[in-house]
């Protein structure tokens, strides 16, 4: 099975958000960044189909700046083959941008599976696996939790409000991965040695504008200091007291 | 320009979320008085659905087609991308929700465009649309202008509280040919019964590793069983990825971000990343053992200490109030 998966370098999330001077962006300063945890999802069913499969090749792709070279290791140390950095300074605001640059890279080879995480942890855009699908002309099916492939048959599960849609679709197709898909392996150090001497080609890319601006980034509305209303089960009657008559919530 | 709000149905029913679509869709015509065009996909009527002009549709318009019966991703965004091709509208206005995640970048791309998505506020600019959209989690929020033609946007579910703005709304509808499609919901599998997603509740009621084991978590299915069908119980990471609840009900960064009218926290510390999931809940409520427990420097109230004192006790002060 030949599989592409496409991965992003995201802020951790344990991260406190600093804005930056500019009133723009995140001040990266002291931030850790990791490989999106969704994406790791994406990564891990992409080496258990091709392990299925017993032949084939994962590779990894990712749109960002030069750093993010450590993120496609450690999807290589995860185990897959080979890696791609489209690199960019900036990773656009319009995520259409994004995806146009990807489509272009994954475009002239036929995949069997194109995986993206269902959603980045830092700009929660949750729509460049579908663009990309959208441009490739390929079915695609999104926040996959549940999926089995026969042959050019795939059978997939996704969470909708209250409920489980099953949906049919044929291959080669886009998947976008949620939590509960699979549990994603933690890189062996020997996994990791072997990353180290795995092919990563850097493509510098120019990504368009896009039709968003950023016109500042702010921090959320801060929430009005709270009240301790007691301790134990004797302040309950309190409690639901405010609720009523002060929050006007019961 | 007219913008198109997106409507949802299941099982030819209308869903609730669809007043918010309007709702937030009539925030681009303030002061212009802009028309607001409803648009919904189904296999035929849609129940509900005249209760749209209430919150101030201009227009009404049902897409069928007997491949509508149920979700078809890829029937629903060529019918609506073409109606859109037609329009000439400003806007395109999606819910984000599970069907609008998937629907919307799909609809947006043929149109050459991407979303602006996950609204929590938008406003008309000259000729664009400035929007605000939480990211890192609600850490942060973005102010963002939306230059392209059409506007393709989502709003964030439990945001865009409904107006009632009642109007003599026209409907009209019509029959799409769409081609055969190579993705089709085959089934929808129900969640257990009685349980509501968190993503829609009014009232969330959440645990975290307080809770001790996994069986305790029947004193939160307890409290939430007494606010009658509005409350979900949900979950922090820790005991998601302990496996003790489901990860569609875990709440925060990398689980789901919420906006309920009141949030219980139990049982949980506060982690940043959990914080980022719930702190645009309208009212917080923390009951934890530890008093420097970081979860109540975001709670409106917060009680200290056991838990299994306390929320037997509140449960039974709910079902007084509710009885």
């Amino acid at each position: 099975m030949k599989i592409a998966v496409c991965i992003k370098r995201v802020p951790d999330s344990e991260t406190r958000v600093k804005i930056a001077a500019d009133g723009k962006s995140l001040d990266e300063a002291g931030v850790k960044f990791v490989l999106n945890p969704y994406d790791e999802f994406a990564v891990e069913e992409g080496l258990r189909r091709k392990e299925k499969a017993g032949a084939g090749e994962v590779a990894v792709f990712c749109l960002g700046p030069a750093a993010a070279q450590e993120t496609i290791r450690t999807a290589l140390a995860m185990g897959a083959d080979r890696g791609v950095l489209l690199l960019a300074d900036k990773i656009p605001v319009d995520p259409f941008e994004s995806a146009k640059v990807l489509a272009a890279e994954l475009k002239g080879t036929s995949w069997d599976l194109i995986l993206f995480g269902r959603m980045a942890i830092d700009d929660y855009n949750h729509q460049v696996g579908s663009l990309v699908a959208e441009l490739l002309d390929l079915p695609c099916v999104t926040a996959v939790s549940h999926l089995e492939i026969d042959g050019t048959k795939g059978v997939a599960e996704r969470e909708i409000e209250g409920a489980i849609e099953v949906v049919d679709f044929s291959l080669p197709a886009v998947l976008t991965t949620d939590k509960g898909l699979n549990e994603p392996r933690y890189p062996a150090l020997k996994g990791i040695m072997a990353a180290k001497k795995k092919p990563l080609e850097v493509k510098p890319v120019q990504p368009g504008s896009g039709t968003l601006e950023i016109v500042a980034l702010m921090p959320p509305p801060e929430r009005k200091e709270g009240k301790i209303v007691g301790e134990g089960a004797a302040a309950v009657g309190e409690l639901v007291r405010l609720l009523r008559e002060e929050a006007k919530v019961l | 320009m007219t913008t198109l709000a997106v409507l949802e149905q299941r099982d030819g029913v209308l869903r609730k979320i669809s007043f918010e679509v309007v709702t937030g869709a009539q925030r681009l015509g303030v002061g212009g008085g802009q028309p607001v065009e409803a648009v919904v996909c189904g296999a035929g009527a849609v129940q509900g659905l005249d209760q749209v002009a209430k919150f101030g549709a201009d227009k009404i318009v049902t897409l069928t087609s007997p491949a509508f019966a149920r979700y078809a991703p890829e029937g629903y965004a060529q019918a609506l991308a073409e109606r859109a091709q037609q329009g000439g509208y400003r806007a395109l206005v999606f819910a984000a929700t599970a069907t609008g995640k998937d629907l919307a970048p799909r609809v947006a791309a043929k149109l050459g465009v991407g979303v602006a998505a996950d609204l929590t506020d938008l406003a008309a600019d000259g000729g664009g649309v400035v929007v605000t959209r939480p990211v890192y989690a609600g850490k942060a929020l973005l102010k963002v202008k939306v230059a392209s033609q059409p506007a393709v946007l989502s709003l964030r579910p439990n945001v865009f509280t409904p107006v009632e703005r009642p109007k003599s709304a026209a409907s009209e509808t019509v029959a799409v040919n769409v081609s055969a499609s190579r993705v089709t919901v085959r089934e929808i599998k129900a969640a257990p019964a009685g349980s509501l997603d968190v993503a829609e509740a009014q009232v969330i009621i959440s645990g975290g590793r307080g809770l001790k084991e996994p069986a305790n978590f029947k004193v939160l299915e307890e409290l939430a069983g007494a606010f009658g069908g509005r409350a979900a119980v949900g979950a922090s990471r820790a005991v998601v990825d302990a496996g003790w609840r489901a990860h569609a009900d875990q709440v925060g960064q990398t689980g789901k971000t919420v906006s309920p009218s009141l949030y219980i926290a139990v049982g949980i510390s506060g982690a940043i990343q959990h914080l980022a999931g719930m702190r645009t809940s309208k009212v917080i409520v923390a009951i934890n053992k530890d008093k420097d427990a970081p979860i109540f420097k975001v709670a409106d109230y917060g009680i200290v200490g056991d838990l299994f004192e306390i929320v037997p006790k509140l449960t039974e002060e709910i079902r007084k109030l509710h009885g």
